[in-house]
């Protein structure tokens, strides 16, 4: 289970987030949507410890880790996996390196059986055979997808994905909703999902958290999301931008 | 203005304090082990062999420089045999380590900071963590151990080359009476000389490593950050060498000479 408690976070003059309350149970697949820049990729840095907020608790399984060392946060962070906005792929590494380095680090499985994980990973976002690329001869939406196999090559039990399908064909796109939701299914993976894109939404998520401000705007399901008649969410699902927002 | 200087001096407390933690902690990783020696190696091969050619140019034409002009002066009163070991006893004490430091400062704290610093932009240290890896584990260990480790060897070979480099000059281009100096020299030069150079070096080493690494993890965003860490940790890195040097000097004479 993930659960925040009024996290406050500011950078410098600005107050990314001001008191966010969220909670979600194991197994479950959540949205998180928001305007470009509202906190969502800090908010995601929260839950699995790379950011310390500045007020606030955010629990992982009843164990509050706001406070916890760089250390002891190593051990709760095997639960997870992330999938950065960047991808942020070890740029030293090639693409299988990059694949196997946790399980690798782990030590616990044979050269073997980390090598077969590491390809039917790749094969599972549909890159097969790219292994001993570099990240730098990579077109930006296989980089995204080579950090999507990443995250998930050690069957983590949290999966945070930032913005899986931004960059991809719709075609990709599709079959990495596809994905995200198998591994949601058959591995009851607890999944959070940051996306613009509301087909991802409605594909993957049974409940969106809209974040709006610093803080939780509306926490609701996928339907009643989509007939809200609330201006703000209303734009925001169905993007039409208000002439004041022109103007920026 | 007093305050900009307060500020300052408390800022580079402040940085000294971080660098001390970070010491701390790769010391806590060495001894529980928490390090693999295949990156230690693959370090050890970038930063000793690599930068090999740089530390022995610099400790031959030091050699030689320091050959000739002790010579011209001994030459006066005659002492042209004690050349070769005043040129021993500076080279393996002070300049062996001490040039020796500051070309690898360049080499190689310049290089750690700019990767681990672009490492930190491209959110790749966060990536790390993300996958329970620790960044001293990983990063910073290896970097410190293979420094520490090098930085000593160069030293020495430096060292060798500087001497033999003055032997040639002194003895093939001014004349020098070979055997004499050569007597001179090993007579002159004690052990506690080398033993100076070599502790030092190992300082040196450290430093080297902790600075560059200091400022790659804390590099500020952008492609301007890195660059500022880069010449940041070569600066940093060069200064302390010189400061810690002089301290070095009077404590580990002091310390060596006592008993
Ligand atoms: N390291 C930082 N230093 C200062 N401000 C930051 C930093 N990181 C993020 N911010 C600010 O925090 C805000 C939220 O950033 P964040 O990356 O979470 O946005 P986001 O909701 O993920 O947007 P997008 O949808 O475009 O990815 C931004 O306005 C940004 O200016
Ligand atoms: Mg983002």
């Amino acid at each position: 289970m993930i659960e925040t408690r009024g996290i406050k976070k500011r950078f410098g003059s600005q107050q990314v987030l001001n008191g966010v309350d969220l909670r979600i149970e194991p197994g479950e697949a959540v949205a998180i949507i928001g305007r470009s820049g509202c906190g969502k990729s800090i908010l995601l840095k929260h839950l699995i410890g790379l950011l310390s907020p500045d007020e606030g608790e955010v629990f992982i399984n009843d164990r509050n880790i706001a406070h916890l060392t760089e250390r002891e946060l190593l051990g709760v962070r095997k639960e997870f996996g992330l999938l950065f906005q960047s991808a942020a792929l070890f740029d030293s590494l090639t693409v299988h390196e990059n694949v196997a380095f946790a399980l690798r680090r782990e030590g616990k499985l044979t050269a073997g059986e980390i090598d077969r994980r590491t390809e039917e990973a790749l094969e599972r976002v549909e890159l097969p055979g790219t292994g001993s690329k570099r990240p730098a001869e990579l077109s930006g939406g296989m980089r995204k997808r080579v950090g999507l196999a990443r995250a998930i090559v050690y069957r983590p039990q949290i999966i945070l994905y930032d913005e899986p399908t931004t960059g991809l064909d719709p075609v990709v796109s599709d079959s990495i909703d596809q994905l995200i939701r198998r591994l949601c299914e058959q591995l009851k993976a607890t999944t959070i999902v940051v996306t613009h894109d509301m087909r991802s939404v409605r594909t993957v998520a049974k409940r969106v958290l809209m974040l709006h401000q610093g803080t939780i705007y509306t926490n609701s399901s996928v339907t009643d999301l989509f007939a809200s008649t609330d201006p703000l969410i209303h734009h925001f699902v169905n993007g039409i931008s208000t002439p004041r927002d022109i103007l920026f | 203005m007093r305050d900009q200087i307060t500020k300052r001096f408390l800022n580079g407390m402040d940085g000294l304090g971080q660098v001390a933690q970070l010491a701390g902690e790769s010391i806590r990783s060495i001894l529980a082990r928490r390090w693999e020696s295949s990156l230690v190696l693959y370090q050890l091969y970038f930063i000793g062999i690599k930068s090999l050619s740089v530390v022995l140019i610099t400790g031959a034409f030091t050699g030689m420089v320091l050959a000739a002009q002790t010579y011209f002066q001994f030459h006066k009163v005659g002492m042209d045999t004690a050349t070769l070991a005043v040129v021993s006893i500076s080279m393996c004490s002070e300049l062996g380590p001490v040039l020796s430091a500051l070309m690898v400062a360049g080499r190689v704290g310049a290089a750690i900071a700019a990767e681990l610093g672009t490492m930190k932009v491209t959110e790749q240290i966060d990536a790390l963590r993300t996958l329970a890896t620790h960044p001293v584990d990983y990063l910073v260990v290896p970097r410190l151990i293979a420094t520490t480790v090098a930085l000593p060897l160069l030293t020495v070979s430096s060292i060798c080359v500087g001497i033999a480099a003055a032997y040639a000059v002194g003895v093939g281009l001014l004349g020098i009476d070979p055997a004499y100096a050569w007597h001179n020299m090993l007579h002159y030069t004690s052990v506690q000389d080398v033993g100076v150079g070599l502790i030092k070096s190992v300082i040196f080493g450290m430093i080297i490593a902790l600075v560059g690494c200091y400022k790659g993890l804390n590099c500020p965003q952008g492609a301007e950050g890195v660059g500022k860490a880069t010449t940041e940790a070569v600066v940093f890195a060069s200064i302390a060498i010189l400061i810690s040097n002089f301290f070095l000097t009077l404590l580990l004479t002091r310390a060596l000479t006592q008993k």
